[in-house]
């Protein structure tokens, strides 16, 4: 019966989307103000039928109700409650559902928050939502209904893929849809201006706040789901380079580029015709990521069964999409007369920089991604394209990148004094360069250890140069301590969520360098007693205890003591786990961190004789990773917290009010 | 600095990343892409020792042995098989009779030494790569196994 209910509001929800795409698009062409506000109830409702629909699914779900196919492919009565729950998305039928979810989630928003925006672009922009709900709605209802029941049912499900069962992966599609599906807001926001053929620095201000959401979502998302690698595929890989992955951080890519050009289309009024190519090629980006993930056409690490009929619905909505917005912006984008001018050398010119180099970045992965599908069509023969590609590729694009992420904050705009801001880094270069040489000989002084060092001179530039653009703005040590203080309070949200976020991609490139420069890998077979060394910690196998009972799984546990220099530092208890249905080991890394380094411990098979293989490592740095997203991420919340985006976005409102009256 | 002035230094920086990144996919790929083989073409294809390569196919039931911490075992197309020798943990879902891709590279006898034994999250799904591999063979077979 719930099912049937969930079944039927997805029915309705897909009716009401029609008239939300259809009424209020109409209405906004003839200026009709009646039609154009159908859209908002229209969302509302949309939000609250797929809402039931999922709390359906959910019930399904949570009752362990097994007369649905889906239930009965991904649960079991086993399951803790947290894996019955996020078993809903983690799988194809249930994760669409959850896509449309937040879909409609951001259309609820725009319709409750966006009572300061235009009626018409409004209605457009909700419109647009409206269609592409449409689409994803006939994806599940034709190609992959959730509520499909089977007779007679059976006593128990199949289970969850045992690696889903996982805390990480349980909120890691949540979040990852949460930014995917962001960026569709700003895709209807950019097609109701082509529309309207006006994009304006009003424009920007609203737009703005939902990319940086779906910007924050997507960032975490990513950053949960490589810790997830990180601790549960046991190889001690936190990134792959994957078509998986790459399917995540390419709309990322563009996304952080959207973020950027769209400050200079709202602070000088220009790159308007760019900013709105951008906003398609992310959304167009994010559905590609579906798409990939979903067709299962690429081989990839982290691959699920998939089906390919599916992909091809999907691939027909992404053509559909990215060829209409394209076709759309190719007529409207010419009109778009960016105000501003500047030179090379100004923050706009460097603002500009950075989205060239992020999108060239965002292309050559893209081409890196799919090379194996064009190589395979075209009887190229069959390749894949790893991690040594990516990194001969996105590295040196990336170098000049944050370089001048630290110089383009100082710059002004429309004309910069490079010299100037260039002076004013001094102290940060010099920070820079101790931080190379000193790195370069504590790590041996060879050549060898150079890139390295010169990854965490990287770091340490942009760091220093974040606080260096914030110690210049509150004038810190330049003037009285009263000023610095007024200043420090009045400076805009947005400027500190800058700096925290500069500084959260130093973070994490220190990591990064810090992962691949210095990592410590050992494998070897141990008995009982024995003993390894690893980065200076010895490990003892004290212990290996078969049979623990878990949840809905049996643990092989070993148990190693670490200490450095004779003094105890921990007990490590990486595990094995055995899962009762499926049937199918994971393997539960233990892992001892000091945020500088972790030591990473893997027990593996038994080799025969009473030895167990293990895995050890020293990670340095490697924290310092998820540590920096997280802090992107907050800089992100601390940004959207701006009172620019309350207080003065009704600018254009307020305009043509006042232009009104002058009228009169 | 007018419009068509900016519009002009908008295209060149475009093309300048453009013909940068060109440059370095060029050259990378030269260097990175890694192409796949089953044990078939490896018999009539001679690989040089030093070119990275992937192979994949069944793991021949019977033939996984350990020494140590090297795993030997034998990948199978069903027409022709290969040995291979692996050190380290294998992936959770490495089982006898289960498709399997690794990467790594051939030496002079005819022996394959992967670097890496690739994962697969789901116990279902059959490499690409395998499934064509072992239609090109004439073995698939499709009964009870969802490509």
């Amino acid at each position: 019966m719930i099912a049937e209910l969930g079944q039927f509001a997805l029915i309705v929800s897909l009716f009401v989307a029609l008239v939300q795409a259809v009424i209020p698009m109409v209405g906004a062409t003839r200026g009709d103000r009646a039609w154009m506000d159908v859209a908002q109830p229209a969302a509302l409702a949309q939000f609250a039928l797929i809402a039931t629909a999922f709390g359906a699914l959910m019930t399904c779900y949570v009752t362990s109700d097994f007369s649905v196919l889906n239930v009965v492919q991904n649960s079991h009565t086993d399951k803790p409650m947290l894996y019955k729950i996020s078993g809903v998305w983690g799988n194809h039928e249930g994760s669409m559902l959850l896509w449309v979810l937040i879909l409609s989630l951001y259309g609820m928003a725009v319709s409750i928050f966006g009572g300061n925006l235009p009626p018409g672009l409004r209605a457009r922009a909700l419109s647009v939502q409206a269609m592409i709900s449409c689409g994803f709605l006939l994806f599940i209802l034709f190609t992959s209904n959730p509520f499909t029941r089977v007779d007679p049912a059976p006593l128990n499900g199949d289970g969850l893929n045992p690696l889903l069962q996982d805390p990480g992966l349980a909120f890691h599609p949540p979040f990852l849809y949460l930014g995917y599906v962001g960026f569709s807001m700003a895709f209807s926001f950019a097609i109701a201006a082509l529309i309207e053929g006006r994009v304006d620095a009003a424009w920007a201000r609203w737009v703005r706040p939902w990319t940086l959401v779906a910007w924050c979502a997507l960032t975490l998302g990513i950053a949960m789901g490589s810790w997830w690698a990180y601790y549960t595929l046991g190889w001690g890989g936190w990134w792959y380079w994957d078509p998986v992955e790459n399917a995540s951080f390419m709309p990322w890519l563009a996304g952080t580029a959207l973020l950027h050009s769209s400050i200079v289309v709202e602070k000088r009024d220009t790159l308007k015709a760019w900013t709105i190519l951008l906003a398609i090629v992310t959304f167009s980006l994010s559905l590609l990521g579906t798409f990939l993930v979903r067709s299962g056409v690429l081989t990839s690490v982290h691959s699920f069964a998939a089906d390919p009929s599916r992909g091809v619905f999907v691939l027909g909505l992404l053509v559909l999409v990215v060829g209409g917005s394209l076709i759309l912006f190719a007529i409207r984008g010419p009109g778009l007369k960016g105000g501003g001018l500047f030179t090379p050398l100004s923050r706009e010119g460097s603002l500009l920089l950075n989205n060239v180099l992020m999108s060239t970045a965002a292309g050559t992965v893209l081409l890196g991604t799919l090379y194996p599908l064009f190589a395979d069509a075209l009887d190229l023969g069959k390749v894949s394209v790893g991690a040594p590609f990516f990194n001969a590729v996105f590295i040196p694009l990336m170098v000049p990148m944050v370089m001048t992420m630290a110089i383009g904050p100082l710059m002004s705009w429309k004309r910069g004094d490079l010299a100037g801001a260039l002076g004013r880094l001094k102290a940060a270069f010099g920070l820079t360069l101790l931080v190379l040489i000193g790195t370069w000989l504590v790590a041996g002084g060879s050549a060898g250890p150079l890139w390295a060092a010169g990854g965490l001179a990287l770091a340490a530039w942009l760091f220093c140069g974040a606080l260096t653009e914030w110690a210049e703005r509150v004038r810190l040590f330049r003037g009285p301590l009263s000023e610095t203080v007024e200043r420090m309070i009045r400076l805009p949200r947005s400027a500190y969520g800058m700096t925290v976020a500069h500084a959260g991609v130093a973070i994490v490139i220190a990591g990064i360098t810090g992962s691949a420069a210095w990592t410590v890998e050992k494998i070897q077979v141990m008995h009982v007693g024995d003993v390894a060394s690893v980065a200076g910690y010895d490990l003892r196998l004290e212990g290996v205890e078969d049979g623990i009972p878990g949840p809905n799984y049996m643990i092989l546990r070993a148990h190693f003591v670490a200490s450095k220099a004779g003094h105890l530092v921990t007990d490590l208890y990486p595990e094995k786990r055995m899962y009762r249905q499926p049937p199918r080991p994971t393997t539960d890394a233990a892992i001892h961190t000091n945020l500088l380094g972790d030591l990473y411990a893997v027990v593996g098979d038994a080799d025969g004789t009473g030895g167990y293989v293990t895995r050890l490592y020293f990670n340095p740095l490697v924290p310092w990773i998820f540590i920096g997203s997280v802090t992107m991420v907050i800089g992100g919340l601390v940004s959207l917290t701006d009172r620019r985006y309350r207080v003065g976005a009704p600018l254009r409102t307020a305009r043509a009010a006042a232009a009104a009256k002058g009228r009169v | 600095m007018t419009r068509k002035q900016r519009r002009l230094y908008f295209v060149f920086l475009g093309m300048l990343a453009l013909g940068a990144a060109a440059a370095l996919v060029l050259t990378a790929m030269n260097d990175t892409l890694v192409y796949f083989y089953t044990p078939s073409d490896l018999r009539t294809k001679h690989v040089s020792p030093d070119r990275r390569l992937r192979i994949g196919g069944l793991v021949e039931p019977g033939s996984v042995a350990r020494q140590g911490d090297a795993v030997r075992f034998v990948v199978t197309d069903l027409t022709a098989t290969l040995p291979v020798t692996y050190r380290g943990v294998l992936p959770d879902l490495f089982r006898e009779g289960q498709g399997v891709v690794a990467e790594g590279k051939m030496d002079g006898e005819g022996l394959f030494h992967a670097s890496e034994v690739l994962a697969k999250h789901d116990e279902n799904y059959m490499p690409k790569e395998v499934a064509d591999a072992l239609k090109k063979s004439g073995q698939w077979q499709d009964e009870g196994k969802k490509p």
